[in-house]
């Protein structure tokens, strides 16, 4: 095969140049890895977790490496939508990339106020976070209740023309059931996993290593739920999937892909080399190479 | 900023087992300033996962070199230990702010392996007369002791055990220093305890300082929002340790230890 292989996907109404994204909260607002990465190489920008007032996170130690991952207990601390909008979406304007905001809200009017607030141009979509666990009033309350999780969808889909992405929590007994609920609430794609809940202690001061006490834990180790999360999901609900937790590299990406994902998104791995997404990309496109493929489609849920 | 894999040209062992890596990242260096650190990836698997922070130790823009110090600790600075002289090293940088250039007279307090990025400052505030105050626990601890005679007006040790110079601890030694040579500028590095001193002596003497943090870090890039520490101001957004520092005026932050 001596043409390059087509790597474009489409989640609901987004078209996108490859199926690699940023994930929530590890792209900063797309500035920060501009040094390393060409921004307008990404599939999209999905920005850190917004919500309608400014935040200012989780006090004490918020980072804990774990054995291939790490722990994160950051409290969604964002500057507030009005500054994003003031302030980072113009720059981000500037990149033939869709900019997807993650939003998050203590309440379901929240939530609502947000996605209207940000059904403006320049925003391509809204990924709806009801999977954080790090705060306690938003976020995963939502994500672990059929009803709750449909509400919150709901809410967000009259109040906005944007494409509507779901990002659903790992940390419930029946992911397809919570899938279904929010696609029957009009969820136009799913984003998943979010991180999973966890803890790590000091055993010589006998105290948990987070000033959270838990937070949440992303990178290689969450890999393999990740992946039964994505496959059981894709098997059961129609709509796109865009497959997250611990890709490092175009292997990993080509698992999420045959187990349904249409498109992936890279989070911790851009810690650790700054442009891990780009070579995900061409790692995609590698695989697609050796083995005779023209185009990404030819993977999606190819599993045998 | 920088990333990539850059020759190590040599890995030595210091006194009191502290490691010293010189590497060639010419266009690193060329960017590079006193203060700032570089971010390592200390193998290749995922175990440690995520990168080290590391002061820039010294630079040498004509060869284009930088130096790090560290000592094994755990799991990433053993694995680093394992490098040796031709392999290559993946490193980002230069991150973070970097000291201010400034005062006639500054005064440099290092304890322990804090010492590391003041000598890079020591290099960069040349040709003003430098002095250096160098804390351990013990004469065997003394890092870079011969490095900063050269390029410091005055040096002065102190450590705990009195096995050399001052026998207490090294802001102690500093606050002694003032009385007698009216020093006009404070930068500081070390272990908490010594920095809440130092920070509450410059309040007292009127005196502008500059203290570098450490912070468990992540992105290394203000991505993550990881590594934050506390601001002086009620209500004040946290400030990251590794854009917004890791050297901060001491009036900017309140410092808690792990
Ligand atoms: C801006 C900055 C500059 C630094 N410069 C240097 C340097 O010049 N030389 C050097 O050796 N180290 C430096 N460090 C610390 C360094 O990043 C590593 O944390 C340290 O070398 C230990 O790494 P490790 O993987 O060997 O140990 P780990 O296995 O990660 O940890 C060993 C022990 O040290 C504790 N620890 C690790 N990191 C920190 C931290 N940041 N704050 C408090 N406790 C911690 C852990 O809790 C654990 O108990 C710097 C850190 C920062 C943020
Ligand atoms: C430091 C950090 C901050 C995060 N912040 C958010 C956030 O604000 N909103 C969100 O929906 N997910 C957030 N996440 C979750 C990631 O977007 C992603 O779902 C998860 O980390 C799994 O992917 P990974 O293993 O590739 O990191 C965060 C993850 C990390 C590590
Ligand atoms: S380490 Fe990620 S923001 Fe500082």
């Amino acid at each position: 095969m001596t043409t390059k292989p087509d790597l474009a996907v489409k989640i609901a109404g987004l078209h996108l140049k490859n199926p690699v994204m940023t994930a929530s909260g590890t792209f900063g607002f797309g500035k920060e890895y501009a040094p390393f990465v060409d921004l307008n190489q990404l599939g999209a920008i999905v920005v850190k977790g917004t919500t309608l007032n400014p935040r200012l996170g989780n006090a004490g130690r918020r980072l804990v490496e774990t054995p291939a991952g790490m722990l994160n207990s950051i409290g969604l601390e964002n500057p507030g939508v009005e500054h994003f909008i003031a302030h980072e979406l113009p720059n981000l304007k500037k990149f033939a990339v869709p900019v997807i905001v993650n939003i998050s809200g203590h309440s379901i009017d929240e939530y609502r106020e947000l996605a209207a607030i940000l059904d403006i141009d320049g925003v391509a979509a809204v990924e709806v976070n009801i999977s954080c666990p790090n705060v306690r009033e938003g976020g995963l309350v939502f994500g672990t209740d059929c009803a709750s999780a449909g509400s919150v969808v709901r809410a967000v889909r009259r109040a906005t023309g944007r494409t509507v992405i779901a990002k659903l929590s790992p940390n419930v007994t029946d992911i397809v059931s919570i899938a279904k609920a929010v696609a029957d609430a009009g969820a136009d794609a799913l984003s998943l996993i979010n991180t999973l809940l966890g803890m790590a202690i000091d055993i010589r001061t006998r105290r948990p290593k987070l000033g959270n006490i838990v937070g949440g834990l992303s990178g290689p180790a969450v890999k393999p739920v990740a992946l039964r999360l994505v496959w059981q999901v894709a098997k059961a609900v129609p709509l796109p999937i865009i497959g997250m937790g611990g890709i490092m590299t175009g292997e990993d990406a080509v698992e999420f892909l045959l187990a349904g994902a249409t498109a992936v998104a890279v989070g911790t791995a851009n810690f650790v080399n700054p442009r891990a997404t780009l070579e995900v990309a061409e790692g995609i496109g590698q695989y697609l190479c050796e083995n005779n493929l023209s185009s990404v489609q030819e993977i999606i849920g190819a599993l045998n | 900023m920088w990333q990539g894999r850059t020759r190590l040209l040599a890995q030595n062992t210091l006194p009191c087992d502290v490691r010293q890596m010189v590497l060639e990242a010419p266009e690193l260096v060329n960017l590079a300033k006193a203060g700032q650190f570089v971010h390592v990836r200390c193998g290749d698997d995922y175990d440690p996962l995520l990168r080290r922070p590391i002061s820039i130790n010294r630079l040498d823009p004509v060869q284009g070199r930088l130096t790090l110090l560290y000592k094994i600790m755990g799991h990433g600075t053993e694995q680093l230990s394992r490098y040796g002289a031709g392999d290559y090293v993946d490193i980002m940088g230069p991150l973070g702010t970097g000291f201010a250039l400034q005062g006639e007279k500054p005064l440099l307090i290092g304890g322990g392996l804090g010492i590391a990025p003041l000598l890079a400052l020591a290099d960069a505030l040349a040709p003003r007369t430098v002095t250096m105050v160098m804390g351990a626990r013990n004469a065997a601890g003394l890092i870079c002791h011969d490095d900063f005679a050269d390029v410091c007006g005055g040096l002065h040790v102190a450590t705990n055990d009195g096995s050399a110079g001052y026998g207490g601890h090294a802001p102690v030694l500093a606050e002694e220093l003032f009385a007698r040579h009216g020093h006009d500028m404070i930068y500081a590095c070390g272990p908490v305890p010594m920095l809440r001193y130092i920070q509450q002596m410059s309040a007292r003497l009127a005196i502008p300082c500059q203290l570098s943090l450490e912070e468990f870090m992540a992105c290394g890039v203000g991505a993550c929002l990881g590594c934050t520490c506390q601001p002086a101001g009620e209500g004040a957004p946290y400030k990251k340790v590794c854009t917004d520092g890791p050297v901060f005026w001491s009036g900017e932050v309140i410092l808690h230890d792990h």
